[in-house]
């Protein structure tokens, strides 16, 4: 039915991601949407929690957020006054390998968003008097997390199956080490890991990506930062022998919350599709596959269900969650082993299969329909060296994916007799 | 890019929206019933959320499994949802396969199911739901503010219901309430995305007009009394963390009012977004941000109205700063709130306000399912001509009508304040 579809998106590809490599290493992805008349800048860069010390948990988190808090030009409030006067947002957000950072304009914008983010990466100054208030506002939410079920069982989940390995700590840390944490401390770890090594950006809107890779290379083509360090690299981590259940206790509540699981994927290891498609068919498809089926649909036993399989630069967690009445979370815990049981026993159904391989190459356009959702996707393929025709091969790809292949991905990564029980209730 | 509009009813009342937007080959449908937690009455608080719930349980010729799984193999998403005037369902699917979805919902418009057994699994799922929000103080405090600020106007509950009714609501109940509101002359079709207009509209046509127009659905009104003076509540519960609501009563969207309200919001709270998918800006260097959170009174600060057919509430929501009471927080929002009634306010900060509202719209009309949204959902509590018009109706607010409405509507008499207090450590 589509009457003009040469203004219509396609999947990215080579031949329309335009890729540019700075001289200080910046990698550039942009690719133009004309019917919009915004543009987003999304990216990251390597300056991670695998570099804090135990002591210190929590400091990427606390710089990532303190970079808007004022730079050698400008203060906390022109940063913000400036973007918030075009109605433009700009933030980082931190993580275990990288932090990333996300922001969007109108497209007559763009350069005032670029010179804001080489400000803000490059030269923050750490005010102590906005580090205090930004530590008042960390521990809040801590104090907040602390009664968030669903956070806490996340939490303990994390503890209990990467037992010494970083994935088993906090992002945001823990209210002695927030406490602890001194600007000193946040200027020499912005100083050490912060620099154009490693950082991508990704443009896309109603600009040529030419102009855009231009307008990046004017602020940021200059960078260098000589002594810039690598991250440790990520260490092993041993498996618990069997499983393993924590509780714990969070008083006057209505509702607890369970996460059930295992260890998964690597983005990048040949099983993520099959385990990706595995996870689709356990707990993802349509009202939330096998198990909002068992879980919800057949035993009324919550209103959400569901599995998910975080899969990044290591192992993620591949987990099923639920929220559940205090007094039934025996029943749903049982009911969970049940189904991740059948699933690394009998696998899935042909049937199954070719729904979930329908699911993820049918929603493709959706994903891709928004500026941000293909700034996302060129920033996977870098990330991930998933190559520049990635989403025009996705589908010869999803297809070639068999039952044996969900079987034996299902059975490499979850023992039912080595799962990780977490549960955060009254 | 010219997007075509046809706006028409069908014999049997069905109003049909239909917009051509050729971005990207996808096709965003909504049908929207004039019913929502509003149209409940004691005993059967939550029926409108539950019918909803049930709608995805069935009908004799698309059973719930097999309507799952055609929608999801085709990698489209469906949803729906409740609020106070109105419940909506909607799906967003490639372009070629929306046809589906306009067959299931001419279809579930009359034959739902209501299955005996799937109404008593739903409630335990409901009750579950209602459980999760308990565990929010904000939730706890919010319907707390509800509750006091509605006594005769039906917007007295939360649209998930008392667990009073949860427990007891019948089949006979929820069918009846299924049977009465779900009538095509109570329905609104939106459909926007990449399609023919035309041959759309015949095929909705040929869908829809079977389906018979039912009596007008009743609703309930009975206005509010005035206010006559301010109104403070607590609720006490679990955690660590304080927080305060304050509640001022709002006109409705369609009263002349609501611009430069909307206005007022931004230059106090931060500019709000009406999109339900696009997302909004952040509000740091709004005046209550820089006055309660620059100054540590409060650890964050946000405002927000929403568009309904009856007069509602406007409500700031403050999180407490550790080391500081309640009382203080109030205090600083009081001082700005009497200083915007007081002090001039300058022409920039409106125009400031306005290029802030550009800036959401076109992030909002990045998808094509935002845009399927604004078609219906204009036409729950205004027309659709209320969103076409939005930018312009902004424009033409000034400084002094700004000013005028924070006098009128920012009264202590004219509010409800709630705060939350903490009982201690959770643990």
């Amino acid at each position: 039915m589509a009457k003009n579809g040469k203004a219509m998106h396609s999947l990215p590809g080579a031949e329309d991601i335009y890729r540019r490599v700075l001289s200080n290493g910046i990698v550039i992805l942009a690719r133009p949407n004309f019917n919009s008349a915004a543009v987003t800048l999304s990216g990251y860069f390597t300056l991670g929690a695998l570099a804090e010390p135990d002591d210190k948990l929590g400091l990427t988190d606390f710089v990532a957020s303190a970079l808007m808090r004022g730079t050698e030009k400008h203060s906390f409030d022109e940063i913000y006054n400036q973007l918030e006067s075009v109605g433009a947002s700009l933030g980082y957000d931190s993580g275990t390998h990288t932090t990333s950072f996300g922001g969007r304009s109108l497209a007559e914008d763009l350069p005032l968003l670029l010179r804001l983010l080489s400000d803000t990466l490059r030269t923050p100054i750490f005010p102590q008097a906005e580090v205090e208030r930004l530590r008042a506002q960390l521990l809040t939410g801590l104090s907040m997390r602390a009664q968030d079920t669903a956070d806490m069982a996340d939490m303990t989940f994390d503890q209990i199956m990467y037992p010494g390995h970083p994935y088993s700590r906090p992002g945001d840390g823990w209210p002695e080490t927030i406490q602890s944490i001194t600007r000193d401390d946040m200027a020499a770890f912005h100083k050490a890991y912060c620099g154009p090594r490693g950082l991508v950006i990704a443009i896309v809107g109603g600009i040529e990506p030419k102009k855009a890779a231009d307008a990046v290379e004017r602020v940021l083509g200059g960078w260098k930062v000589e002594a810039q360090q690598s991250l440790p690299p990520l260490p092993t981590f041993t498996p618990n022998r069997q499983s393993v259940k924590r509780q714990i206790k969070i008083a006057g509540k209505s509702q607890a919350d369970l996460v059930v699981g295992a260890v998964g994927v690597q983005r990048i290891s040949p099983d993520y599709l099959a385990a990706s498609l595995g996870n689709s068919i356990l707990g993802q498809f349509g009202m939330m596959g096998r198990i909002g089926n068992e879980v919800r649909e057949k035993s009324g036993l919550a209103y959400y269900a569901y599995s998910s399989l975080s899969a990044g630069v290591g192992p993620g967690a591949w987990t099923v969650s639920a929220g559940v009445n205090p007094s039934n979370v025996g029943k749903a815990v049982a009911l969970v082993e049940k189904e991740l049981t059948r699933f690394v026993r009998r696998g899935v159904s042909l049937d199954e299969l070719s729904d979930s391989q329908a699911n993820f190459i049918g929603r493709l356009p959706l994903s891709l329909e928004s500026n941000g959702g293909v700034a996302n996707a060129m920033l996977s393929i870098e990330r991930y060296g998933l190559g520049l025709d990635y989403y025009r091969e996705y589908e010869a790809m999803v297809r070639r994916v068999t039952m044996e292949d969900v079987l034996a991905a299902a059975r490499k990564y979850i023992d039912p007799r080595r799962l990780g029980i977490a549960i955060a209730g009254p | 890019m010219a997007a075509k509009l046809i706006k028409t009813t069908l014999e049997n009342g069905l109003k049909v929206m239909l917009k051509e937007i050729h971005t990207s080959p996808l096709v965003s449908a909504w049908i929207w019933y004039r019913v929502g937690s509003r149209d409940e009455v004691t005993g059967g608080t939550g029926l409108s959320h539950w019918t909803e719930h049930m709608q995805f349980k069935g009908t004799p010729q698309f059973p719930a499994t097999v309507l799952d799984r055609a929608i999801s193999r085709e990698g489209g998403v469906w949803n729906a949802m409740t609020f106070l005037d109105w419940t909506t369902y909607y799906a967003t699917m490639p372009s070629d396969k929306i046809d589906l979805i306009l067959r299931l919902e001419a279809d579930r418009m009359v034959n739902s199911l209501f299955n005996e057994k799937e109404v008593a699994s739903e409630r335990t799922v409901i009750i579950s739901e209602r459980e999760g929000n308990e565990n929010e103080p904000i939730f706890r405090l919010g319907e707390a503010i509800q509750q006091t600020a509605f006594r005769v106007h039906p917007y007295h509950h939360e649209v998930i219901g008392d667990m009073a009714d949860l427990l007891t609501i019948s089949r006979d109940k929820l069918y009846d309430h299924y049977r009465t509101f779900y009538v095509p002359n109570n329905a609104v079709l939106a459909v926007a995305g990449d399609f023919d207009a035309k041959s759309m509209l015949a095929r909705i046509r040929e869908l829809f007009e079977p389906v018979p127009a039912g009596p007008v659905p009743p609703r309930l009104s009975r206005p509010e009394p005035p206010q006559s003076g301010e109104v403070r509540l607590t609720v006490e519960g679990p955690g660590e963390t304080t927080y305060v609501q304050v509640s001022y009563r709002f006109p409705t969207a369609t009263h002349p009012d609501f611009f430069p309200l909307t206005v007022l919001d931004s230059l106090l709270a931060g500019a709000s977004s009406l999109n339900m998918f696009g997302g909004g800006i952040s509000n740091k260097t709004s005046r209550l941000y820089r006055a309660l959170v620059d100054k540590e009174l409060a650890v964050s600060v946000s405002g927000g109205a929403m568009a309904t057919v009856d007069p509602f509430l406007y409500t700031f929501t403050l999180t407490v700063h550790p080391e500081r009471t309640p009382e203080q927080a109030l205090a600083a929002l009081d001082a700005e709130i009497e200083r915007i009634q007081s002090e001039r306010i300058l022409k920039q900060e409106i125009a400031r306000a306005i290029k802030q509202a550009r800036a959401i719209f076109a992030y909002g009309s990045e998808n094509i399912t935002n845009q399927a949204f604004w078609l219906g959902y204009a036409e729950m509590f205004a027309r659709y001509d209320w969103f076409l018009t939005y930018l312009d109706k902004l424009a033409e607010v000034t400084p002094r009508d700004v000013q005028r409405v924070a006098r009128e509507y920012l009264r202590p008499q004219n509010r409800i304040v709630g705060t939350y207090l903490p009982n201690g450590k959770g643990a």
